[in-house]
């Protein structure tokens, strides 16, 4: 007894990890290691989801069905936009915000780590489950990923599995947002105050405030549909008094707010790498917070623009146009403060930079075709067609995704200690960049000229820009495999990464030694570190 | 040097790609203008706001673009870091979108009213969506039918089934019955769906409504007088296995021919009040009942 608790002792003396694999990273409360373990996971489903993509781009490469059953396509568009949402996006940021909070206030880690470590580790269980509904009978779930009955009560024994899944994911985001909230009101160091927290940690803020208000609603609402499938509930059967439309208005409640939960974190990120290739502090800061709050806010009351097409009364299809206009107002804000930062710096381009640009330029274009999804209207033209299928991956690729691989080549040197391959780094944005345009803008022809989203096989006026679209899909696919080798050569080995990475960094991470300790801020940071560190505003 | 060859070697690439199908029309790559009186005003605002956007986005843009160019490090760029905020800058950006968004509100809310005002319908049909197909009901007239994907596309689409859907006269987008309407008169459909949801849209038609199992939806159209023609569209809203398959058609007929056909459609004069009431109108027309305009 006493000899092991001599060994923790020294153990925690040296600053190190424990020595087993288990020990390492199973049994892991440090934040550092939960946030890797958290990005790991996102780039394998990323990959995963990704491979699903492709499936669903080949059998578009022309009219006509050549390799997939249409069934196994609705499974392909389902499992891809689950494990995307759920599997990719959502814990690469909890991954970042998992490293970089505790390294950006000065605290030596997440308030509840216990807790953190089962927040992730429920996720491969879950995952494992969602995946393995494709070898059950009937396969995996087709009715989509917003899951609408009837269809999806069509679903054989995957439902079950799929909606578990799905409780899964609720608890782990659950509580991965509880620990970000705890962290960042509890234990920010003396001296940070809210209004000095990087923008990171004030997006990830709101964020963590919309995931626990929507995710139980999800939660409620994929629970009704197992009663409805299993006990004789018709919440959603219009035969028992119930509605089908009810299930799309709960879940738009919780689908819109999450669509904000996927991209406020990136709003922190390019608020992060702006001003530092830019050599300028953030413009704007405190308007950025509040055009933040309101995007968060107005993400409430905006759901049913979604479903303009069920048969709203006038009034309510008036009702979400206006709201949904309304956001133009606070992301144009941001868009030109980010703009107004870059305005008389002096900017350079490495890679967190270009991907921060590029997130600028094509995030903005996902926002115009947004806003005119709002036009009630013509929203009746765009609606369940390719050009929703555009606006939406614009704003999840070149948004959300671009955003993350700027905020890892922006942190990884911090990280690791070394520097990475810029040559190959630029490589991969330049790829990424030209394929994405080339696989997503031509959709937004497909869906005006008339294509509906989700069919497997389409008439032959679409073939050409289906060819170039599904060209530029396995252009961006093949030009990601450069991002897992980047990451793995600078995790090997590579220049070494000073203090400070990029010149025109500010932030208390850039504070701490490169690589970051093992346990870090264990004393907080002094009030000039805190000066030094956080921007002029 | 290198590095700048081999990027523009990849942008001309680029470029070369996404001119390649070139030839296809305009008409390919934007929203149709359409047949009936409101799908102009739809594509009007549509293309309202597309120019909109394109104008922010050139000041935008720009903007961005000169900042990138101008401010470069490599070029001797010295920061302005005392440019922390500007409560005048900020209550600007904020204003002027504002007012955009109220220019286009307006024309929006005035015509999502008069989408919604349905009174008035001359002809009433009732639409059913089934897994995977569509059943058109004649209220008025008393006789109903299915309409499913014309045979020679259904076998083309199968997997592997070795036919050149270029072959197909408009693969996937015919059917063995159409829904026939008159032009130059206000026609009402009655959605609902005996299964999952499906959505009826065509959009030369400019009309897109959700068919949802225990509900009645309805939309309306009126096709402008000198449209007849046929037009092409889709169930909208996965619904299953064979979602893609279950295309619309629409004959919009004049009024006559629309008389023609309604007669040849109709039961066998069997009960003698329904016979008395249709004769007079489809005597006129029956003599050229083989007349199909299209
Ligand atoms: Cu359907």
């Amino acid at each position: 007894m006493a000899h092991a608790a001599h060994a923790d002792h020294a153990d925690h003396e040296h600053h190190g990890p424990p020595k087993g694999f288990i020990q390492r990273w199973v049994m892991t409360t440090n934040h550092k290691d939960i946030g890797t373990l958290y990005m790991v996971f996102a780039g394998l489903m990323f990959f995963i989801g990704g491979a699903m993509a492709l499936v669903i781009r080949a059998e578009l490469f022309q009219p006509g069905l050549q390799f997939v059953d249409p069934q196994f396509f609705n499974s392909m568009t389902t499992a891809h936009a689950l494990m995307m949402v759920f599997g990719a996006v959502m814990p690469a940021w909890v991954g970042v915000a998992n490293w970089m909070i505790p390294l950006q206030i000065g605290a030596p880690d997440m308030a509840l780590p216990r807790m953190n470590n089962f927040s992730f580790w429920i996720l491969p269980f879950a995952f494992l489950l969602l995946i393995s509904t494709l070898f059950v009978p009937g396969g995996s779930p087709a009715g989509g990923w917003t899951l609408y009955p009837p269809l999806t009560l069509q679903g054989g024994d995957a439902l079950p599995m799929a909606i578990f899944a799905v409780h899964m994911m609720g608890i782990s985001s659950i509580m991965g947002a509880i620990n970000v909230i705890v962290t960042l009101m509890n234990m920010r160091a003396p001296g940070v105050t809210l209004l000095r927290m990087p923008l990171f940690c004030w997006t990830w803020l709101i964020t963590a405030y919309l995931l626990i208000l929507v995710m139980p609603v999800l939660a409620g609402a994929v629970t009704m549909l197992l009663t409805d499938h299993f006990f004789g509930t018709t919440f959603f059967s219009a035969a028992g008094g119930g509605d089908p439309v009810l299930y799309q208005h709960i879940f738009w409640f919780f689908g819109h707010p999450e669509v904000y939960i996927l991209i406020l974190p990136a709003f922190g990120v390019v608020s992060e790498i702006i001003p530092t290739f830019s050599r300028k502090p953030l413009f704007g800061y405190e308007s950025m917070v509040y055009a933040t709050a309101s995007i968060g806010f107005l993400s409430f009351i905006v759901w049913a623009h979604h479903m303009f097409t069920v048969g709203m009364p006038l009034a309510g299809q008036l009702f979400f146009m206006l709201t949904t206009m309304m956001i133009a107002v606070p992301t144009g804000v941001k868009v030109f403060n980010w703009s107004a930062t870059m305005w008389k710096g002096s900017i350079s381009f490495e890679p967190p930079m270009l991907f921060a640009i590029c997130f600028l330029f094509l995030f903005t274009i996902g926002g115009f075709s947004g806003l005119m999804l709002a036009i009630t209207p013509a929203d009746f033209q765009y609606h369940d067609t390719y050009f929703v299928v555009a606006h939406f991956h614009y704003v999840l690729v070149p948004g959300a995704i671009f955003a993350i691989m700027a905020g890892v080549y922006y942190w990884l040197p911090k990280w690791t200690g070394h520097m990475y391959n810029m040559t190959l780094a630029k490589w991969h944005f330049w790829m990424s960049t030209i394929f994405v345009n080339v696989l997503f803008f031509p959709q937004h022809f497909l869906g005006l000229a008339g294509m509906p989203r989700r069919i497997p096989d389409y008439s032959t006026q679409f073939a050409e820009w289906n060819m170039v679209s599904s060209i530029g899909a396995f252009g961006f696919g093949v030009s990601q495999l450069m991002f897992p080798i980047a990451i793995w050569q600078c995790v090997k080995g590579g220049a070494r990464a000073a203090d400070k990475v990029w010149e025109g960094a500010h932030g208390l991470e850039w504070e701490l030694p490169s690589p970051a300790p093992y346990h870090t801020w264990e004393s907080p940071p002094s009030m000039a570190q805190i000066e030094h560190g956080a921007p002029a505003h | 040097m290198l590095r700048k060859s081999a990027f523009l070697g990849a942008v001309t690439a680029a470029l070369a790609v996404l001119a390649a199908p070139a030839h296809a029309a305009w008409s390919g790559l934007n929203m149709p203008v359409g047949v009936t009186t409101l799908s102009g005003e739809i594509h009007g605002l549509h293309m309202l706001i597309l120019w909109v956007c394109v104008a922010i986005a050139i000041v935008v843009f720009g903007w961005m673009i000169y900042s990138l160019v101008k401010f470069r490090k490599s070029q001797g760029a010295v920061p302005d870091t005392q440019m922390l905020h500007s409560t005048k800058a900020e209550i600007i950006w904020t204003i002027i979108p504002v007012a955009i968004l109220v220019a286009m509100a307006v024309p929006a809310a005035s015509t999502l009213i008069k989408i919604e005002d349905d009174r008035g319908a001359q002809v009433t049909i009732k639409v059913t969506g089934y897994q995977w197909k569509w059943q058109y009901e004649y209220l008025d007239e008393g006789f109903s039918y299915f309409s499913t994907l014309a045979r020679d596309s259904d076998a083309a689409r199968q997997l592997d089934s070795g036919v050149d859907p270029k072959v197909v006269p408009n693969y996937l987008l015919n059917v063995d019955n159409a829904l026939v309407v008159p032009v130059g008169r206000k026609v009402r459909l009655l959605l609902t769906s005996q299964d999952v949801i499906h959505a009826w849209w065509v959009p030369d038609l400019a009309v897109k409504k959700d068919a949802i199992p225990g509900v009645m939806n309805q939309l309306w159209f009126e096709i402008q007088p000198d449209k007849v023609g046929v037009y092409r569209g889709q169930c909208a809203e996965l619904c299953g296995r064979d979602h893609g398959f279950m295309p619309i058609v629409v004959e919009a007929k004049s009024a006559e021919d629309y008389a023609a056909w309604v007669a040849s459609k109709k039961p066998a004069p069997a009960a003698a009040p329904a016979a008395e009431a249709a004769a007079p109108a489809a005597a006129a027309v029956t003599t050229t009942p083989a007349a199909n305009a299209g």
